[in-house]
C-alpha cells in the first residue's frame, strides 16, 4: 500500500494555546483511518491541517509528494472531498441542489446528464434520494448530515475523472444518525476505500471505530498518543488515560475484535491538566 | 423515507429527472414572465406622466424611430417627449434598478444573509457622501479655474465612496474568515450614520444650488436623466451585468460557508474580492446617476428566492430584470401621484420597501439568527 497523503510533524497553535503538537501520520490507498479522542483533543484541527484549510505552523502535509500549498485549489478539490461538522446553509436550497454543490467546483467539465447521474447515485448511496425535492432546512439534523455526505460523494465522483488517487475526509459524520444510518454511512465510506481511495474519519464511538478502522489514531491534548491496527494499540491503560473512563474490555470471538463497555467516568481533566500517558507509539 | 430507500435506483433516478426538469421549466417561466412585465412597464412608462401619451401612440413613435412607419411622427411634440425625455429616464431607471438589485443579491450571497443590502449597511450612504463631496468641494476647487465640474467625475467619486465603505464593512465584520452578521448590520448602521453626518456637514457649507443637488442625492430621483448621463453610467453598469454570471457557482458554494467552498475547489478570495468590487462599482454608478435609492436590493432578490429558490445562476439574472422592472414601475408612480410635479423615486421605493422589510423580519421565526 502506498501513502496518498503524508503529514510530517505538524504543529498548530492559536493565541498561545497549542491545538495540534508534532503530529505525523500517513493515509494509505484503500485504508480507512479513524481518529478518536476526547473533546478538544485536536481532531478537527488536525483534519483542517490535512485538508489544507489551515496551514501548519510547523511541519508539512504532502499529497503524492507535492506540498499541499503548491496544489491549486481546484486540483486539490478533485483529489479530496471533505465533510465538515458544520451543516448550516444560508439559503433554502433543496436537497438536490445541496448535493449538486459538490459539483460547483470540480464538476464543470461534466455534461448535464453525467451530473444528474452522479447526483442521483450519491443521493442513493446516502439514502436521501427520496428527499431530493425537500427543502434542506426542513430536514432533521441526521437527514441533513446524510445530504452533506451525498454532497461529498458527488465531489469525489466528479473528481475521479481528473484524479484517481483520492481521499475522503469525514469529520464526525454520524454524530446525529440513527444506528442503521451510522452503519450504512460507514459501510459506504469503507466501500469507497475498497475502490482505492484513502478515507479518514473522526469518530466518537470507540466500538464503531474499532470495527471500521484499518488504522486507528488516538489523539490527546493535540498529540497523537497512539496509532496503528486497532486491536494492537487499544488497552485499558490508554483508554483510562485518554478518555477518563474505566471500561470493561473484552475480545469478541472469533477474530478477537476488541469490545468496550464503559463502566464509570473518572474525574474529567481540565484543559492543560497533566495525566500520565504512555509514550506515543508510531 | 424507508419507502424511498426501497425504490429501485432507476425509478428514483427517473423521479429525480422529472424533478430537475420541473425546476428548469420553472426558471424559464420566471424569466419569460419577468421580461414580459418589465417590457410592459417600460411601454407604460414612456406614456405616463404630466403629458400623457397613449401606449399605442408610444408604440407608433418607437416603430417610426426604428424606421417602420411615417417619419413625420418623429417631429411631433409627443415624439420629443418620448425619445428625448422619457427614454433616457426609462433606460437610466432600468439600469439603476438592475444594478441595485444585483448588488443586493451579491451582498446577500457574500454575507450569507438575506438582510444584507447596500442601502441598509451604509454602502449607498458612503457613495452618497463621496458624490456630495465631489459636488460641493469639487466645485469649490474648480471655481478658481472658472471650470464647471463634469458629470463624468461623479460616478468615480461615488464608486470610490462605495468601495471604501464596502471594504470597511467587510473588514470590520469579518474575523478569521467568518462574517458576523450582527456586527455587519451594526457596523453598517454606524458607517451609514457617519457618512450621513458628513454629508450633513457638506450641506451646511454648500450654497443654494449645491443644496438642491444634495437633497436630490439623499432622496434619489431619476429626474435629471439625460442621454449624456446615460452614456456615462451605461458603460459602467452594463459590463457588470455580464460579469455577474461568473460569480454564480462561487456564491452557491459559499452558502455552505467559506471553508466548505474552499474544499469544493472555489477560489473563495477571488470571488469575495470580485463581488465587493462589483457592488462598489454598481452602487457608485447608481448613486451618481440617481442618488440613494433604498430597498430595491433587498426586496427584489428576496421575492425571487421565494418564487424560484436561491440558486444564483437564476437569482442573479432574474434580480437584474426584476430590479429594472421595480424601478421603472416605481418611477411611473413617482410621476403620477402628484401630477404635474413628481416625487423623488427614493420615497416611493422606501414606502414599498420598508413595510416589506418589516414583514421579512417578522416572518423570520428565530430572532437569534440576526
Amino acid at each position: 500500500m502506498a501513502a496518498i497523503l503524508e503529514a510530517d510533524d505538524l504543529s498548530f497553535s492559536v493565541r498561545g494555546s497549542t491545538l495540534v503538537r508534532r503530529a505525523s501520520l500517513a493515509l494509505e490507498e484503500g485504508a480507512t483511518t479513524i481518529v478518536v479522542g476526547p473533546n478538544g483533543a485536536g481532531k478537527s484541527t488536525l483534519l483542517k491541517l490535512l485538508t489544507g484549510e489551515l496551514s501548519p505552523l510547523q511541519g508539512a502535509v504532502r499529497m503524492d509528494g507535492a506540498a499541499l500549498p503548491q496544489i491549486p485549489a481546484w486540483e486539490l478539490a478533485c483529489r479530496r472531498a471533505v465533510m465538515v461538522q458544520n451543516q448550516r446553509l444560508a439559503f433554502p436550497f433543496s436537497v438536490y441542489e445541496v448535493a449538486r454543490l459538490g459539483l460547483e467546483g470540480v464538476g464543470r467539465a461534466q455534461s448535464r446528464a453525467r451530473k444528474g447521474e452522479i447526483i442521483a447515485q450519491a443521493l442513493e448511496t446516502a439514502g436521501v434520494i427520496g428527499l431530493a425535492g425537500r427543502q434542506y432546512q426542513t430536514l432533521s439534523g441526521g437527514e441533513q448530515q446524510r445530504v452533506q455526505f451525498a454532497r461529498a460523494l458527488c465531489q469525489l465522483e466528479a473528481g475521479r475523472s481528473v484524479a484517481q488517487r483520492q481521499i475522503l475526509f469525514l469529520d464526525e459524520p454520524i454524530a446525529s444518525l440513527d444506528l442503521c444510518h451510522q452503519l450504512s454511512l460507514l459501510d459506504a465510506a469503507r466501500s469507497i476505500a475498497a475502490q482505492g481511495a484513502a478515507v479518514l474519519v473522526v469518530l466518537h464511538d470507540l466500538n464503531l471505530a474499532v470495527t471500521y478502522a484499518d488504522r486507528l489514531v488516538v489523539m490527546h491534548e493535540g498529540a497523537i498518543v497512539a496509532q496503528g491496527e486497532p486491536s494492537a494499540i487499544l488497552d485499558d491503560n490508554l483508554l483510562r488515560g485518554v478518555f477518563r473512563v474505566s471500561l470493561s474490555f473484552s475480545r469478541l470471538p472469533p477474530a478477537g475484535q476488541p469490545f468496550l463497555l464503559p463502566q464509570q467516568h473518572l474525574t474529567p481533566i481540565q484543559p492543560g491538566g497533566v495525566v500520565p500517558l504512555r509514550a506515543a507509539s508510531a | 423515507m424507508t419507502l424511498a430507500v426501497k425504490q429501485t435506483p432507476s425509478a428514483s433516478a427517473a423521479a429525480l429527472a422529472v424533478l430537475t426538469a420541473g425546476h428548469r421549466r420553472k426558471g424559464v417561466i420566471a424569466i419569460a414572465t419577468l421580461v414580459a412585465i418589465c417590457l410592459l412597464l417600460m411601454l407604460l412608462s414612456l406614456g405616463a406622466g404630466a403629458f400623457a401619451i397613449a401606449p399605442g401612440r408610444v408604440a407608433d413613435i418607437l416603430l417610426a424611430k426604428l424606421g417602420f412607419g411615417s417619419a413625420d411622427l418623429l417631429g411631433s411634440r409627443e415624439a420629443l417627449v418620448v425619445l428625448n425625455i422619457r427614454m433616457p429616464r426609462l433606460l437610466l431607471g432600468a439600469l439603476v434598478g438592475a444594478a441595485l438589485a444585483i448588488s443586493g443579491a451579491l451582498m446577500q450571497g457574500l454575507f450569507r444573509n438575506p438582510l444584507a443590502d447596500p442601502g441598509l449597511v451604509g454602502v449607498s450612504a458612503g457613495a452618497g457622501l463621496a458624490a456630495a463631496a465631489t459636488i460641493v468641494l469639487g466645485d469649490r476647487l474648480l471655481s478658481g479655474f472658472a471650470m464647471k465640474l463634469p458629470f463624468a467625475v461623479l460616478p468615480f467619486g461615488a464608486f470610490f465612496g462605495g468601495l471604501v465603505s464596502t471594504l470597511a464593512l467587510y473588514l470590520i465584520a469579518t474575523r478569521q474568515g467568518r462574517t458576523s452578521v450582527a456586527t455587519m448590520l451594526l457596523a453598517g448602521v454606524a458607517l451609514g450614520a457617519l457618512a450621513g453626518s458628513l454629508t450633513g456637514l457638506l450641506a451646511f457649507i454648500s450654497d443654494d444650488r449645491q443644496l438642491r443637488d444634495l437633497t436630490f442625492w439623499s432622496l434619489g430621483s431619476l429626474g435629471g436623466a439625460s442621454w449624456t448621463k446615460l452614456s456615462v453610467v451605461a458603460p459602467i453598469v452594463l459590463p457588470l451585468l455580464f460579469a455577474v454570471p461568473l460569480l454564480a457557482r462561487g456564491l452557491n458554494a459559499l452558502m455552505l460557508g467559506e471553508a466548505e467552498a474552499y474544499h469544493l475547489g472555489i477560489p473563495v478570495q477571488r470571488i469575495k474580492a470580485l463581488s465587493i468590487l462589483l457592488v462598489a462599482l454598481a452602487v457608485g454608478a447608481s448613486v451618481a446617476a440617481a442618488g440613494v435609492i433604498g430597498f430595491v436590493g433587498i426586496v427584489v432578490p428576496h421575492l425571487i428566492r421565494l418564487s424560484i429558490g436561491p440558486d444564483h445562476r437564476l437569482l442573479l439574472p432574474l434580480s437584474a430584470i426584476g430590479g429594472a422592472a421595480l424601478l421603472v414601475g416605481a418611477d411611473i408612480i413617482a410621476r403620477l401621484v402628484v401630477v404635474p410635479a413628481e416625487l423623488p423615486i427614493g420615497i416611493v421605493t422606501a414606502f414599498v420597501g420598508a413595510p416589506f422589510f418589516l414583514w421579512l423580519l417578522l416572518r423570520r421565526g428565530r430572532i437569534a439568527e440576526l
